[in-house]
């Protein structure tokens, strides 16, 4: 139910909202091309790639900027 | 307490009593003496409030919506071109839940430009979630401001308030008003305590948040249903106003209806005008009536049907006009209720309305020539 005036009562909320179903291609990477380079979790605009090169489904819309700039092609597009 | 002063004096000192804590007003005539009294109000300490003197009359609605988010009462005022370019946040006023209250000088609006009189400006704002009431004298547009803020606040409605008075005719105009006393006000009219939206860091939430397809709907949805339990409470609280205050208010005005045979339809200054022609024709034998509609958001349209229906004819009287359909109100009451209408369109851009001219519409509303035709009152013939 949304509460008067839209107002949102709980700080943080917005996780709630799972932005993955907004993707129409998801990245699949494979880690044995990986080099470890770091420009995919430096480029995604939504912060989707931890550390781990783990890609975070929940919230990547698939925008495909992460396969745009790996430079061993290691990252590819594939359709849901 | 009787004093001598304009409905822009009334306003101010309505204000006044009604304790807002934040001013923020850009001055337009003929607002403009509002906003000069306020400041004085202010300044010498009659009022304890901030008075921000914004840059613009969107700067000026938005300031308002923002210490309301603050929690706090707050107040401004403006006219015409002004009212038009608080438009995208009168929006953000009523969908966020501000009650907010505005006193709104009547002008007609650009182009040709002029100053004076007509109600398009509000009017044209009638979508935007705002509940408006239209004053026809100072007496009124003083009590209305006081109403509006209970109105607003309360838990069933949170919907702002547009105080509506027409431009000179009432702005600048000195009648006697009666001014409530602080004590009798402040018992009406308690302190503003947010509950829905307000900013504390105890119990933090977030205001005018982004919504997506999943919750917008719902938002208006609830708006809809506030406008309509907004009637209940505007009758609930002129009750207990004219129980404080001993004068009676509704969403409309009945004035010689019951038996009437002709009823004409207005708002504002006009059915002042209008009650003496009534006074006049009815010495005469014709049996003619006003209904005042005071609220035009909501629209009372059960309480104006009750007092329409046993009428031969109706007059309904514009100074407005939705282009290519005639009169707002005049359609709105056509598409609302089974009524035998005539529309007329008058005063635009301060054209005057004589007592002659509101016997014409009578004349013609008791014998009119075509129904469908949108009638213009006191348009020069082209020579």
């Amino acid at each position: 139910m949304t509460s008067i005036g839209a107002t949102v009562k709980e700080p943080g909320s917005s996780i709630n909202n799972k932005t993955g179903s907004w993707r129409t291609f998801k990245p699949i990477l494979d880690k044995e091309k990986c080099i470890k380079c770091e420009n995919c979790i430096l480029f995604c605009p939504e912060g989707c790639i931890n550390k781990d090169y783990d890609i975070d489904y929940d919230y990547c819309k698939g925008c495909g900027i992460c396969a745009e700039e790996c430079p061993v092609k290691a990252i590819k597009m594939e359709r849901e | 307490m009787l004093k001598v002063i304009s409905a822009n004096r009334a306003i101010a000192e309505g204000v006044k009593l009604s304790r807002p804590q934040v001013v923020p007003v850009y001055p337009i005539t003929p607002q403009t003496s509002i906003s000069e009294y306020l400041a004085q109000f202010v300044a010498d300490g009659d009022l304890n409030a901030e008075y921000i003197r914004v840059e613009s009359e969107h700067s000026a609605i938005s300031a308002a919506v923002g210490a309301s988010g603050a929690g706090v009462r707050t107040f401004t005022a403006t006219s015409s071109q002004g009212l038009a370019l608080m438009h995208e946040i009168l929006f953000v006023a009523a969908g966020m839940r501000t009650p907010i209250v505005m006193g709104n000088a009547n002008r007609a609006l650009s182009a040709p430009l002029s100053i004076w009189n007509d109600q398009q400006d509000s009017i044209s704002q009638r979508d935007t979630g705002w509940m408006q009431f239209f004053a026809e004298n100072a007496q009124e547009a003083l009590d209305f401001v006081i109403n509006a803020y209970k109105i607003s606040e309360n838990k069933e409605v949170l919907l702002p308030s547009m105080v509506c008075i027409d431009g000179f005719i009432l702005t600048h105009t000195v009648e006697p008003v009666d001014i409530p006393s602080q004590d009798d006000v402040d018992k009406f009219l308690p302190a503003y305590q947010p509950t829905h939206a307000y900013l504390d860091p105890e119990e933090p939430m977030s205001l005018g948040t982004f919504t997506d397809p999943d919750y917008y709907m719902e938002a208006r949805y609830a708006m809809e249903v506030a406008m309509q339990k907004s009637k209940k409470v505007i009758k609930d609280t002129y009750q207990e106003f004219e129980e404080v205050f001993g004068r009676q208010y509704g969403m409309i005005e009945n004035y010689q209806c019951d038996d009437a045979e002709i009823i004409l339809v207005a708002m504002g200054s006009i059915c002042g005008t209008i009650k003496a022609v009534v006074d006049i024709l009815r010495k005469k034998g014709e049996k003619v009536g006003l209904l005042k509609v005071i609220a035009y958001r909501p629209f009372p349209q059960e309480e104006i049907y009750d007092v329409v229906k046993n009428a031969q004819r109706i007059a309904v009287l514009d100074k407005n006009i939705s282009f290519g359909i005639g009169g707002v109100l005049f359609n709105e009451i056509k598409a609302k209720m089974e009524v035998d209408a005539s529309g007329f369109i008058l005063g635009l851009g301060g054209r005057d309305v004589s007592p002659d001219d509101i016997v014409n519409i009578v004349k013609q509303t008791r014998n009119p020539t075509d129904t469908d035709k949108i009638n213009w009152i006191g348009l020069k013939e082209e020579e």
